[in-house]
């Protein structure tokens, strides 16, 4: 049962997707609350990157999503930031961090090079996910959880109202993903945004969600993630092992 | 032009001396720059199949210029590279088999059809300078053309270079940041196919797509950022034209071939660089 309050939230109300004949989303009702981080769990196949590229504006569907402010009333354009899975790209490609990034900030082609002014503000985006180091590293040699760093710091400007974190945590060490998600809390508190995360990790899930959505084609359970982890729902997808671990 | 003309003409060279050596100069200052910018990202996506199969399309041009009677095979071989550009690219996207495949199948369709066409009745001899290209018949209305087509170039490519980048990096990313990736795609691709076509006649169908290449993928081996490899693949293009040109008339040979032997001998150095970087 969505949660109704009286900060600013995304509504997802209804949504359904059928794709090739094939229905992938049934009905997802859900609200992603600012100020929150939103968890999506599921089985593979459960519909989560549907869902994911569905709020993107990728894939057409039935239902509404709406952005509504504080007094519930609607907002326009809702500005979706989004870190994908893995960033699948030639890693000899001759190209840092600050013609990836500048070439998103400024207009001006980056093979003419990356004016001041575009740097500073390339700087101070990777300040905001403490990766300021990395701004004249080739993006080739950068590690998984840097890349997704740079992506993170990338999808925050322009300032985006949901912000969409595809499964960041895969192809990660330990450490990586420790400050990745240590980043993405930050945010939460610091960037008053809406945020939605994939994962599979679910020790994880429980340490940092504030809502947590299982999803199976349609919501399952939803609510605060003791919640939904002892919910027989939970049981029924992960089984019971998964859960002690 | 005159002016120029001039400029060329004192400089300590034998070649010099003759005006058809003057325009070929310019005409080579004026094509490799703009084939050493495109060839970046064409390496970068790796495009060298699809340009290499966009080079040989020329020959299909020209014959289908022929039997519909268009007199400027120029047009004809323009408008055919843009229309089997956007063609591959659209086949390429829609998955319908494997790209090396896909471009394979054009690449010898075009070549076949060019050659049905040109060898009618006995005649291809006359079309064989197309093969190897001919950079000293190069006339000042040419060199107009080319002077067009850098600018013209260099103004789209300032236009969709960010947005192309971002699209061969990854390019669900770029649709994420609102970026059109298959206009920006298709913008490449025709700006591509007007290059070739453009230079063609100059360089030969044989050797055109080297010239592309070579040089891009040697400013690769040695580049950081995108500007050293557009700095790189310029600097190359420029410095293997001019020398390519001269050696080419010391050795009373073909000035295409020996552009692309002195693009390729640049390239094994750049990779012993990388190599001894490393």
């Amino acid at each position: 049962m969505p949660h109704a309050c009286n900060l600013c939230h995304i509504d997802l109300h209804d949504v359904s997707v059928t794709r090739g004949g094939q229905e992938l989303l049934q009905k997802v009702s859900m609200h992603i609350h600012c100020g929150q981080l939103t968890v999506l769990i599921g089985q593979n196949g459960a519909g989560k990157t549907t869902l994911v590229r569905t709020l993107l504006g990728e894939f057409p569907h039935s239902g509404s999503i709406r952005h509504i402010n504080e007094h519930g009333r609607d907002i326009p354009h809702l500005i979706t930031g989004y870190v994908p899975q893995h960033l699948e790209f030639d890693r000899d490609m001759p190209l840092t961090v600050l013609d990836f990034m500048a070439a998103c900030f400024s207009r001006r082609p980056v093979w003419t090079g990356v004016g001041r002014k575009t740097r500073e503000e390339v700087r101070a985006a990777l300040r905001e996910v403490s990766a300021e180091d990395l701004v004249d590293r080739p993006l080739g040699r950068c590690s998984g959880g840097e890349i997704q760093r740079v992506l993170l710091a990338l999808s925050l400007h322009p300032a985006p109202d949901l912000l969409v974190l595809d499964e960041p945590v895969s192809g990660m060490d330990a450490n990586g993903l420790q400050l990745f998600l240590d980043t993405v809390t930050q945010l939460r508190t610091t960037h008053h945004i809406a945020m939605l995360l994939v994962s599979h990790d679910l020790r994880l899930v429980r340490e940092y969600a504030d809502h947590v959505v299982l999803l199976d084609k349609t919501v399952l359970v939803q609510g605060q993630p003791d919640y939904v982890f002892a919910s027989p729902e939970f049981s029924r997808v992960f089984g019971r092992e998964e859960v002690e671990a | 032009m005159s002016f120029l003309y001039q400029l060329l003409g004192s400089l300590p060279l034998e070649a010099m001396q003759f005006l058809y050596m003057r325009r070929a100069l310019l005409a080579i200052l004026l094509l490799t720059p703009l084939l050493g910018l495109l060839g970046t990202m064409a390496v970068n996506q790796q495009m060298a199949f699809f340009s290499d199969a966009l080079g040989h399309s020329a020959l299909t041009g020209i014959g289908l210029g022929i039997l519909l009677g268009v007199s400027n095979d120029l047009v004809s071989m323009l408008v055919f590279g843009i229309v089997w550009a956007l063609l591959i690219t659209a086949i390429r996207r829609s998955g319908a088999a494997s790209a090396d495949t896909v471009i394979s199948v054009f690449s010898s369709t075009s070549v076949a059809l060019g050659l049905l066409i040109l060898a009618a009745g006995g005649g291809f001899a006359k079309y064989s300078p197309l093969l190897i290209g001919d950079i000293i018949t190069v006339t000042e209305q040419d060199l107009l053309w080319l002077l067009l087509a850098l600018v013209g170039g260099v103004a789209v490519w300032v236009l969709i270079y960010n947005g192309l980048l971002l699209t061969s990096v990854n390019a669900s990313l770029a649709r994420s940041r609102g970026i059109r990736t298959r206009l920006w795609e298709s913008a490449f691709v025709v700006l591509v196919a007007v290059a070739v076509m453009l230079s063609i006649r100059w360089v030969g169908v044989m050797l055109i797509n080297a010239l592309l290449i070579l040089p891009a993928a040697a400013g690769r081996n040695l580049a950081n950022t995108a500007r050293q490899h557009a700095l790189w693949s310029v600097g190359i293009a420029l410095v293997c034209g001019v020398v390519g040109l001269l050696a080419a008339f010391a050795l009373n040979t073909s000035a295409g071939a020996a552009i692309v032997l002195c693009a390729a001998v640049c390239f094994a150095l750049s990779l012993l660089v990388r190599k001894l970087r490393k």
